[in-house]
């Protein structure tokens, strides 16, 4: 752990602070906006889920406006365990994928059987992509070892499914135990590191983003292997992904523009992305009441 | 005291309650009629609209829920702050008028205001109705607002063309963005300083000083703005304006500056029609 090193909290913020200022307009902007579209995971993480509303859900996810057929497919719809059978039934044949939460999303505060059973189960039920919570108490007293190990396990439990590992950054702290946990989730076998699970505040702000970036840029300096990322939570206009883009692009570079390396976790942030393209096609100012809901 | 420094006001834009300046960082001068005082203002950009507009679409829900009686005490609440800053608005409009007309006109609007107040708790009886079917049902039609109005308020007379545009607006519970034209740029300020110290909700009526020419093709064309008061717009560039407007087919209605009447107040209504079991 002490070859991780620590991180510079002002210059992260100060870093993150320039870059926010970048305009990003014209043609530019379209390819943002397009491109964040690809990289949605579109997210419905509520206790009051049903069958119907994912299914809607799922199919906005194939075709995100119905009046034009050319805005692109998001990367992949993300749901509780209950409702992966449902996504995976509509999204059969596109090119959406099927994320479920797991490992007792959002506390992972169970044993860890419990959460290797319901990862082997949400994958049977036909989940591409997992998305686990780490044990923050584990790693907040210490216990690195437990963490790692619970990673490795899900890891081996999820198969060919790409793992996305929760950090749970709003909880975690400092930005050195981001990069620490970061480092962690990334030698255990995450294809993904993902800030939040969306319940706790503050969620994935961009200076976390920046430390999980650079963490993975370290990574791939030290062992070769490319991991991607997921700020999920708080992301909800299309002005703030252009940001996060932005940074991405600095701190990685075009390699990593690809909804196989980065994602947005977010509910409705698809719209505001869709009226802001109807905005730059139409020239005119664009109002909710005319996009759909799910 | 002599020699003391000028503290003098910064004339700034109205949206969500607050007094920024606009955006793009413009100001123009407005010029009394003699030429001899001249006063910088903000000048409202799009992106200002579009921040109103997204100011007036929140507020809206809270405003037309809140009761008819409570609007109606919220208005005359605007009346008692434009009374107690009558001699600010009486020195303002006499840069383009005489003192007589300009005192005329403060004391009209005032009077304006509390007459519109008065319908917010009574204009869904009068325009309201209980239609005759044939059943054994009550059929009851009652007006309910629409949502964000846009507004291009006349420009003379300056102040009373504005609440003669904005308080029927609001009366029913719509939100409403109102473009002053530049010969009322002035008082239209003073007007927001008064609602916002009215008790209005923020966001419910956002002020844009600035040209109209430039901003009012971007407001008919916004489609989440549901009708439109053009009365200060010029007729011959109307047509373009409703053209705009007919891609969410917005309501669009036009006055006089001296128009009162319940028509201004449920051109900017929808009719809710219920059915309800009356027995035998």
């Amino acid at each position: 752990m002490r070859s991780v090193g620590p991180t510079d909290e002002v210059m992260v913020e100060q870093r993150v602070a320039t870059l926010s200022t970048r305009s990003i307009k014209g043609e530019s902007k379209k390819w943002a906006l397009r491109a964040a579209v690809t990289m949605t995971d579109l997210t419905t993480l509520e206790g009051m889920d049903t069958v119907g509303k994912v299914r809607q859900l799922s199919h906005k996810a194939i075709r995100p406006d119905p009046t034009d057929p050319s805005i692109p497919s998001v990367a992949a719809v993300c749901v509780y365990p209950n409702l992966v059978g449902v996504v995976s039934e509509v999204l059969r044949g596109s090119t959406v994928r099927v994320a479920a939460v797991s490992t007792y999303f959002p506390s992972g505060q169970a044993p860890l059987d419990m959460k290797v059973s319901e990862t082997r189960r949400v994958v049977a039920d036909g989940a591409d992509e997992v998305d686990m919570v780490i044990d923050r108490g584990a790693f907040l007293s210490g216990d690195y070892r437990k963490v790692v190990d619970e990673i490795e396990a899900v890891r081996e439990a999820a198969g060919d499914a790409c793992l996305k590992v929760i950090l749970e950054t709003g909880e975690l702290g400092s930005y050195d135990n981001v990069r620490k946990a970061s480092m962690l989730a990334m030698a255990a076998g995450a294809d993904f590191i993902k800030t939040s699970t969306g319940k706790v505040q503050p969620a994935a702000t961009l200076a976390v983003t920046l430390v999980m970036l650079e963490a993975i840029r370290d990574f791939r300096a030290m062992t070769g292997r490319a991991v991607g990322m997921k700020p999920a939570g708080g992301i909800s206009t299309a002005k703030q992904a252009i940001k996060w883009l932005v940074v991405l692009n600095e701190t990685l570079g075009s390699d990593w523009m690809t909804p196989d390396r980065f994602r947005f976790g977010a509910s409705s942030l698809l719209n505001d992305l869709l009226m802001q393209i109807k905005w730059l096609n139409t020239g005119r100012y664009q109002s909710a009441d005319y996009f759909t809901k799910a | 005291m002599e020699g003391r420094l000028g503290v003098r006001k910064t004339y700034k834009l109205f949206i969500d309650g607050r007094f920024p300046r606009s955006e793009s960082g413009r100001t123009f001068r407005y010029a009394s009629r003699d030429g001899v005082v001249t006063v910088q203002l903000s000048e409202a950009s799009r992106k200002d609209l579009r921040m109103a507009v997204r100011a007036a679409r929140r507020a809206y829900p809270g405003w037309r829920a809140r009761s008819g009686y409570n609007r109606g005490q919220i208005l005359y609440r605007i009346a008692e702050m434009v009374e107690d800053r009558a001699e600010t608005f009486i020195g303002q409009l006499a840069l383009q008028a005489t003192i007589g007309s300009a005192r005329r006109e403060v004391s009209e609007a005032i009077d304006l205001l509390i007459w519109y107040a008065g319908w917010c708790d009574k204009y869904q009886q009068v325009i309201g109705n209980m239609n005759p079917v044939a059943g054994p049902y009550f059929n009851i039609s009652t007006p309910e607002p629409m949502g964000v109005v846009g507004v291009v308020a006349p420009g003379q007379p300056a102040l009373l063309g504005l609440v003669g545009a904005l308080a029927p607006v609001m009366v029913s519970g719509n939100a409403a963005v109102l473009l002053a034209s530049s010969s009322q740029a002035i008082a239209a300020v003073t007007f927001a300083e008064a609602v916002a110290t009215a008790d209005v909700p923020p966001g419910v009526v956002n002020i844009l000083t600035g040209s109209s020419a430039e901003l009012a093709p971007w407001m008919a064309g916004h489609m989440d703005i549901n009708a439109l008061d053009l009365s200060g717009v010029p007729p011959e560039s109307s047509p373009t304006l409703e053209e705009a407007a007919s891609h969410n087919l917005k309501r669009i209605g036009r006055w006089d500056a001296s128009d009162r009447n319940l028509n201004r107040i449920a051109a900017f209504t929808e009719i809710k029609t219920v059915w309800h079991p009356k027995g035998r």
